[in-house]
């Protein structure tokens, strides 16, 4: 691996996350630093996904800060992170059903595309040169995940892994600079598995794309992140290399049960 | 083997992104058109222009309005014909007046106002969904109706809101025949259907369906809700509003708020509906069913009392035409939930194998 | 003074009737997710089966007993053969269903029982109580109260069954998740054939007081679009919101309808009565922009 981790790009302070009476998230601070695959893990319901969704600006905390590249981060919505070049996935998969997988992962490429609806409505102007232009990235993204195939088919009609992968791709079509997976791999087979795996790392690696990915599987996660972040009930309780976490007395009480 | 796409390869992404990438649908579509614009101004009689042409073109280009919105955008809107009453009484305004306006501007200027108006009742769609926003078009639908009754001004003080459409002139010639009428609405009709077609093939209609299909996540990939709701809202209220002014100038001549009516609105959903939902071809098909169904069964239905013998009054056939729309609407949804462009669709696979079945 | 009290309680008491067509609406929506455009359709089947049926030659008690009968295979008809195949279909799709229920019934009903209008004679005469306009020189209508209490026991009945009854915890479990509840043995379609039977039982007693006040004719449709906004004030789920939602929208709508069109007249001059179409929508509207779920509504969550 030549890959070169940066410098921190986001780092969380302090946060703290409630629906009405119910704490999501307690205290929580860590960081990710550029061009490294940072992994969020913990048992069922430790707050995981509501993380990911503090990062892109769906939740916003109660407490805390945020700071992007340096700069602290007042109001967020969820389409101001994609303008910051933050993509994500979803856990259960948040295709756009009606439509086919091309049109899916040219949405990805959306806050690229500049011509409004007049140019559009007309043919004219920008609206056919980027149709192309942008076309031709995302064929790209298509060649790179290996679903030329299926390029036309509706992503309703696919089976589960595929669209798992075509979300994969509408998010990359964004040239994130950060992508968030939550729990790519979740329902796969060994095989889909072993194929989600090749195309984090290639996607880390070609790109220097930095990832924050929510995980279960153990060997995983350890195989691929450069560092891991364990949250249980909301806090976090271990935070370092896999290694470290993989001997931390509570992450091994958390999630083996307190008679261990 | 007629309908068949093979040996026609796309070399480049402008080849497969054009309008109709298959060959057989380009002639298809520029022999539809050779017949519209050439064939049937010949051939076709007054009644035909007036009674079934003009306002087929009418409704489907409101069907077209309202499928952006509630196919394309999926609002549910149950106002349409009170933003087609918007145009028809923008179009009578601005030619009554701003002297000299040319009557194409008129209309323009119609469907913008109806735009606006349709923001307007567009903004409760930013907080709320589904049904409740459903209800919620139906205020426009009610309050919209009632102002253009109540302010004199809206009318030019005619006696329950009564307007008479001025004379067409366009450029010194005079469309007065119901052959010239039906051609004007024709070329309005065919060159919006042209329009919509490319908004929704590209990233506006995108960001549509998008929202559509699942607005949080239409909102990370950073599509800002608010303006594409807005938007879907306006143009979709743009289309409907030129199709009013159309139906006050080109169809009816003289038209009332109260004609605007919340029955209209629906059967302009059953076109959508019936047509396909999120179909700009079916915006057509669902037209052209709608108003032929009941000159079909005003026909057929008397002729089948007579075989058996039974006393049909008007009344009961109208009420069975009533009850045969709301049969097929449910029909169609159980059925085929993506109307009669789906069919269409189905019909032109078979054909490309036809007629070699294997 | 005592004429803004009058047009109040006169408000209050239409609310009531609104509050009753809204009520068949909350039951259907609550136990099927299904929002039932056809309940205003119902409450007009309802009360042309009474009135046609009586002028075949049946006194009132059996007709209203037959006219049950007919809402009740009715609707396990409408769920059996329309809803049912609707199944896993996104709710706006259930809602076209239930607007071409709405014209189906329209067609229908009309056909069977014929279309001119009648009277209904339920017993109770619509004039103003003696002792309340000697007293307080007020008019309030007898039956407007009349209708207000049966109201009342019909709202208290069915909150009651869905509190305290097996069915009613059936009912409230199928409406959390049908899933869930298949799987615990509850059988679905019985339940939303039960739903429906009430739902059109409640169309009844809206169609007799709605039929009673008015008269038998197809206007009866009408009174769902009085009901839409009472539900998005209340909530689509909630009974009582459908009480409460109704008492504001009966109470403002008529007092709107005589303080608002003066105002207009001076600023506008002309005549701008006839607003009661539209301002309970405005109202429900402008009350949703504040709060969309309603007066009793859950707030949402979206989990992603």
């Amino acid at each position: 691996m030549s890959k070169k981790i940066g410098d921190v790009i986001l780092d969380l302070q302090n946060i703290s996350l409630r629906f009405g009476g119910v704490k999501a998230l307690t205290d929580i601070s860590f960081n990710v630093r550029e061009h490294e695959i940072r992994a969020i893990i913990g048992p069922n319901g430790a707050g995981k996904s509501s993380m990911l969704n503090v990062i892109n600006g769906v939740y916003h905390p109660q407490e805390g800060k945020i700071f992007w590249h340096g700069n602290e981060r007042k109001k967020m919505e969820p389409h101001m992170a994609a303008q910051q070049n933050i993509a994500r996935t979803f856990q259960n998969i948040a295709l756009f059903k009606g439509m086919s997988v091309l049109d899916n992962i040219m949405t990805g490429r959306i806050t690229k595309m500049k011509a409004n609806f007049i140019e559009h409505a007309l043919w004219f102007g920008r609206a056919k040169k980027e149709e192309l232009e942008h076309r031709k990235k995302v064929e790209e993204v298509i060649d790179f995940l290996e679903i030329q195939h299926i390029r036309k088919t509706p992503v309703g009609r696919l089976p589960y892994g595929l669209q798992k992968r075509v979300e994969l791709g509408r998010a990359l079509a964004a040239e994130p600079s950060m992508l968030l997976l939550d729990e790519p791999m979740a329902g796969m087979n060994v095989e889909e598995k072993q194929d989600m795996c090749r195309f984090i790392l290639d996607v880390n690696d070609q790109f220097g794309t930095t990832i924050v990915l929510i995980e279960h599987d153990m060997g995983v996660v350890m195989d691929i992140s450069d560092r891991v972040v364990v949250l249980d009930y909301g806090k976090k309780i271990g935070d370092g290399v896999p290694d470290e976490v993989k001997n931390n007395e509570d992450v091994i009480k958390a999630y083996l049960g307190a008679g261990h | 083997m007629l309908y068949r796409e093979a040996g026609q390869f796309k070399t480049s992404y402008a080849a497969d992104q054009q309008l109709f990438p298959i060959r057989q649908d380009r002639i298809g579509l520029v022999l539809l058109l050779a017949v519209a614009f050439f064939g049937i101004p010949l051939f076709a009689s007054e009644y035909w222009f007036s009674a079934i042409l003009i306002p087929f073109l009418i409704f489907a280009l409101a069907a077209l309005g309202l499928n952006i919105l509630t196919g394309y955008a999926g609002q549910l809107s149950l106002g349409t014909a009170a933003f087609m009453a918007v145009g028809a009484y923008a179009a009578y305004n601005f030619q009554l007046r701003v002297e000299g306006m040319p009557i194409l501007v008129s209309f323009i200027c119609a469907g913008l106002t109806a735009a606006g108006v349709g923001i307007l009742f567009g903004l409760p769609s930013l907080r709320i969904k589904g049904f409740y926003l459903a209800v919620a078009t139906l205020a426009a639908q009610f309050f919209i109706v009632w102002c253009l009754t109540k302010f004199p001004w809206l009318s030019n003080n005619s006696s329950s809101g009564v307007i008479s459409a001025h004379n067409i002139n366009i450029l010194g010639y005079a469309f007065d025949t119901p052959r010239d009428k039906y051609l004007l609405v024709l070329a309005i009709v065919a060159l919006m259907a042209l329009a919509a077609k490319n908004m929704v093939r590209s990233s506006t209609g995108r960001a549509w369906m998008a929202v559509r299909d699942m607005d949080v996540a239409a909102s990370v990939i950073g599509i800002r809700l608010m303006h594409t709701k807005l938007l879907a809202f306006a143009v979709s209220s743009f289309y409907c509003g030129v199709a009013g002014a159309l139906y006050a100038y080109c169809y009816l001549g003289s038209v009332e708020p109260d004609g605007f009516s919340l029955d209209m609105s629906f059967r302009i959903l059953f076109m959508v509906i019936v047509g396909g939902v999120g179909s700009i071809l079916g915006s057509f098909l669902g037209a052209g069913f709608i108003l032929l169904l009941p000159i079909f069964l005003d026909i057929t239905l008397p002729f089948v009392a007579d075989l058996f013998g039974l006393p049909f009054s008007s009344a009961t056939v109208s009420h069975i035409q009533i009850m045969v729309f709301g049969a097929l609407i449910m029909f169609f949804l159980i059925v085929e939930p993506h109307g009669l462009a789906r069919l269409w669709q189905i019909a032109k696979e078979k054909l490309r194998l036809w007629p070699f079945p294997h | 003074m005592e004429f803004f009290f009058e047009v109040l309680i006169g408000g209050l008491l239409s609310g009531v009737m609104y509050a009753l067509v809204a009520l068949g609406f909350v039951l259907i929506y609550k136990a099927s997710g299904v929002f039932n455009f056809a309940q205003g359709a119902m409450v007009y089947l309802a009360a042309l089966s009474v009135v046609g049926i009586m002028e075949w030659g049946a006194p009132l008690w059996l007709a209203v007993i037959l006219a049950f009968a007919v809402m009740t295979a009715f609707g396990i008809g409408t769920e059996k053969f329309v809803l049912r195949k609707l199944v896993n279909q996104p709710p706006i799709a259930l809602f076209m269903a239930t607007i071409g229920l709405t014209f189906f019934i329209e067609g229908l009903a009309p056909m069977i029982f014929g279309s001119d209008p009648r009277a209904l004679d339920i017993g109770i005469v619509d004039e103003p109580i003696p002792y309340i306009l000697e007293n307080w020189n007020m008019v309030i209508s007898k039956f407007d109260l009349v209708a207000a209490g049966v109201a009342s026991v019909l709202v208290a009945t069915l909150a009651l069954f869905f509190q305290y009854t097996r069915i009613g915890r059936a009912l409230r479990a199928v409406a959390d998740d049908h899933q869930a509840a298949l799987s615990i043995g509850i059988p679905l379609q019985h339940i939303w054939a039960i739903v429906w039977g009430v739902a059109g039982f409640v169309a009844l007693v809206a169609g007799m007081m709605w039929g009673a006040r008015n008269g038998v004719q197809f206007a009866l449709t009408f009174t769902a679009l009085k009901a839409l906004p009472v539900l998005i004030l209340g909530g689509f789920t909630s009974v009582p919101g459908a009480i409460v939602g109704g008492l504001i929208i009966g109470a403002s709508e008529k007092l709107a309808e005589i303080y608002i069109p003066p105002v207009m007249q001076d600023l506008f001059g002309g005549n701008f009565g006839g607003i009661e179409g539209w301002f309970p929508y405005v109202l429900a509207l402008l009350f949703l922009l504040v709060r969309p779920e309603g007066l009793f509504g859950e707030k949402h969550i979206d989990r992603v």
